[in-house]
């Protein structure tokens, strides 16, 4: 016997829905697009009615945009600004409250109750991103509890680009554009005279089980073929290309190369792209005591690599100089991940290009120098 | 996916309470710690090290300075060099504090076995490698020759005075001490620990360095050692970052491709000097 | 050949400094040698003196020391069995800028700087020979002085 493959259904578009309530009733939050604030935001969503039906968006260094397009289709978008980082590693968390009783120190467990996520629209270069956490945070010989209970209860529902966004290159990481695993289920918009629909595909057991409760007859080839052309013209239409041969070395090799310094007289280091980063994971703790009761409590935030206290030593910071923190991020990014993680660190996604505001553009800092290698 | 019920928060430490605490030299002071309520044994190697927390203050990385082979007490000697530490300091028999811990990868005392051993220590950083002297010295008839030089800035800081003077009364260890400054009242040596090596007794073919204290000092000597002709894979150093989360999640203690809280502290030097000679990596 | 000249050309070819000298070269410097022996608290050389030689420590301990009106005598470095003290022989104007001082009773093989000088200036090989070895202990000489100027330890670490 070989492996079980699951044949793919298609489901109507207006039968969305039923999935939505199949991973409600299954007692999952919905997260997923929200037209918000001029950007496609992750947030809850309670149905069909919240996704962002006609929007589409233009994105290039430093530049993004909303339009509306007033077509049908509800997935139209390329990477939205935040990540599903923020639900499995979330930005600010308590991870414990501490009292003193009788001169001795309690600590007590956050017992928060775990959310249990269902992610409506990750792209594969975002399922690529989750795996990436996994190993960081899962797989790395010791387990983080918050992050790994998040991941064990979360759902993902991927949808395949149907447009490239301008900064995209996920097609040079090897992470996309088609969700090829990691996902519970994965659907295809498909807008055509055939009408508006889903080909839907299980990853899971789980995908699977819910899968079969919908109305979802067996995929026609035509369906089949019809998403692997959307996504063989998407990974065409990439906005962006990263020669990724040989490249951790280039970059572990040129550590003292003049390019850095290039960049540092633009980068601000405000740390927008360590942000919206799917696979930035470095965060710092702050020890905290009540005035009131004495209670101390530890929370975890969120840091970068391009925060002023982020390599504090006593006597001063290892990385002073905006030219050495970005080459840390860059070089940890797209050389060392390898190393620590085995896979590059980078998914393509095109976020830290978007949203820097200077407009420094990863791949065209890679290649520059890759085009210089000296060394 | 792992059962995440079943795993335990690294980040959350464990009650210990004060057993003992003394000043060693001025702004340094060694505290015993034994488990709040009764717990399994502690069990940690030379080398490795535990994030202390002082109350509501917060948490440092600190060497372990004992005995390994004392399972029930843990010992550290800290330096006080900002808020947590100042206050771990302060701490008086029957003080509480948190302990996570132990993190890290020890001196490479089993792979030493048969080798004639240097141990170079700067500074406070004698504190990390007196669990790797106590090691060497427990099982003494697994090593060749064993140096222990010790390099401090001035007579009044030299650690562990009394431990030294116990050591250089032995006869299968050579113990030399040095001091960068003095201006009288010490009859030891005067000049860099550097200098020490030159003079020490070992084989270089076929022997083990461990070098602890500020990074400039270990590479002087790492380079001293290789001018002697020992191999930089035959070189060990404690490297110091901030390490804040101990389990490589945090980010903060990276070192080029390294995490120095699980990759390190200890690092053999030959895969760590191209960064050490670089700035700002 | 003198039983004491041989004595002096064997330690001169078994200290490290002079290993990688030709044997012709090694007699040549061991032909500047004497024997020489210092009381404790005798001065091996004194600061502003002319000086003419250098010592390969046999036994003993030797200070290099800065005098201070306000602090003293200043321990700059200690020397022992094996170390060769002064350089100041070969770079002219052959002065000394510190004292050294025998810390116990010294015994040492003093080299004088200016038979060497001429025979190097007469074996030009020769010249280059010693003048490479010499630099040699001057460069390490002078790192250790940086590594003290740096004041390490000052840079503080939590242990």
């Amino acid at each position: 016997m070989g492996a079980i493959v699951k044949k793919p259904r298609v489901l109507d578009a207006a039968a969305l829905g039923e999935l939505f309530e199949a991973l409600k009733a299954a007692g999952h939050t919905l997260i997923g697009p929200v037209p918000r604030d001029g950007a496609i935001q992750y947030q809850p969503i309670d149905g069909v009615a919240d996704l962002p039906a006609g929007w589409s968006d233009f994105q290039d260094k430093g530049r993004y945009r909303l339009n509306e397009t007033g077509e049908a289709s509800l997935f139209d978008y390329a990477s939205a600004p935040q990540s599903w980082k923020r639900y499995l590693h979330p930005p600010r968390l308590k991870l414990f409250s501490a009292r003193r009783e009788k001169g001795r120190i309690r600590f007590d467990d956050e017992a928060e109750p775990i959310p249990k996520y269902a992610f409506i629209g990750v792209r594969a270069c975002d399922l690529n991103a989750i795996a990436i956490q996994d190993r960081v945070f899962i797989g790395n010989g010791q387990i983080d509890p918050h992050y790994a209970a998040r991941r064990e209860r979360a759902f993902l529902v991927a949808v395949n680009c149907s447009r490239a966004g301008g900064t995209c290159f996920c097609t040079s990481m090897g992470t996309g554009p088609r969700a090829e695993t990691g996902y519970d289920i994965a659907l295809t918009e498909l807008i055509d005279d055939r009408g508006h629909r889903f080909l839907l595909e299980t990853g899971s057991d789980a995908g699977e089980s819910i899968a079969a409760g919908l109305d979802a007859a067996a995929a026609a080839p035509e369906d089949i073929d019809a998403a692997a052309a959307i996504s063989e013209r998407v990974a065409g239409n990439m906005g962006r290309s990263l020669d990724t041969e040989g490249l951790p070395e280039i970059l572990a090799k040129n550590l003292s190369h003049p390019h850095w310094d290039a960049v540092a007289e633009r980068c601000l280091a405000c740390s927008n792209c360590t942000m919206v980063c799917p696979s930035c994971f470095c965060t710092s703790v702050e020890d905290t005591t009540s005035l009131e009761d004495g209670t101390a409590e530890r929370w975890r935030d969120w840091d970068s690599c391009f925060s002023g206290r982020f390599s504090y030593v006593v006597g001063g910071q290892v990385r002073d100089s905006t030219r050495s923190r970005y080459r840390q991020w860059l070089t940890h990014k797209l050389s060392y991940w390898h190393e620590q993680f085995g896979s590059s660190g980078c998914v393509g996604c095109g976020r830290c290009i978007t949203w820097c505001p200077v407009g420094i553009d990863i791949t065209e800092e890679a290649a520059a120098i890759r085009a210089t290698d000296e060394a | 996916m792992p059962e995440a019920a079943a795993v335990a928060d690294p980040m959350v430490p464990v009650p210990y309470r004060v057993l003992r605490q003394r000043r060693e030299i001025d702004g340094v002071h060694t505290l015993d710690f034994e488990p709040a309520e009764g717990r399994t044994p502690f069990r940690a190697l030379p080398g490795q090290f535990n994030m202390v927390y002082a109350y509501g203050i917060g948490e440092a990385a600190i060497s372990l300075s004992g005995d390994c082979d004392d399972t029930k007490t843990i010992r550290h000697t800290i330096r006080k060099v900002g808020a947590v530490t100042a206050g771990l300091c302060s701490l008086g028999k029957g003080d509480s504090v948190g302990i996570r811990g132990p993190f890290g990868r020890p001196w490479p005392l089993d792979e030493a076995r048969g080798a004639d051993i240097v141990v170079v220590a700067g500074g406070i950083g004698l504190a990390p490698l007196r669990p790797a002297i106590y090691g060497l010295l427990a099982k003494r008839e697994r090593y060749g020759r064993i140096a222990v030089l010790y390099g401090s800035r001035s007579p009044e800081e030299l650690l562990f005075l009394d431990e030294l003077k116990r050591w250089r009364g032995r006869f299968d260890l050579e113990v030399e001490a040095t001091v960068d400054h003095t201006t009288g009242g010490w009859f030891g040596q005067v000049g860099v620990v550097t200098a020490l090596i030159d003079r020490a007794g070992f084989d270089p073919d076929n022997a083990v360095a461990l070098i602890c204290g500020p990074e400039i000092m270990m590479r002087f000597c790492a380079r001293e050692l290789e001018h002697r002709g020992m191999s930089p894979a035959d070189i060990y150093v404690s490297m110091e970052r901030n390490m804040a989360c101990g389990v490589g999640h945090c980010g903060h203690c990276q070192f080029g491709p390294e995490f120095v809280c699980k990759d390190g502290p200890v690092f053999a030097y030959d895969r760590v000097e191209p960064i050490m000679t670089l700035r700002e990596v | 050949m003198s039983s004491a000249f041989k004595d002096m050309a064997a330690i001169v070819s078994e200290h490290p400094m002079f290993a990688g000298f030709a044997a012709e070269h090694r007699e040549l410097i061991a032909g500047c040698a004497s024997n020489v022996r210092f009381d404790a608290g005798a001065l091996l050389f004194r600061e502003g003196e002319p000086v003419s030689r250098f010592y390969l420590i046999r036994y003993g301990k030797v200070a290099v020391e800065l005098a201070s009106p306000s602090r003293g005598h200043i321990t700059i470095q200690t020397h022992q069995e094996g170390d060769i003290v002064g350089w100041s022989w070969i770079v002219p104007p052959f002065h000394s800028y510190h004292d050294a001082r025998a810390l116990t009773l010294t015994r040492a093989l003093a080299f004088d700087g200016a038979c060497l000088r001429d025979k190097a200036a007469a074996d030009p090989e020769f010249g280059f020979v010693l003048l490479k070895h010499f630099s040699q202990l001057i460069a390490q000489s002078l790192e250790r002085v940086q590594l003290q100027l740096v004041d390490v330890y000052g840079e503080v670490q939590s242990a």
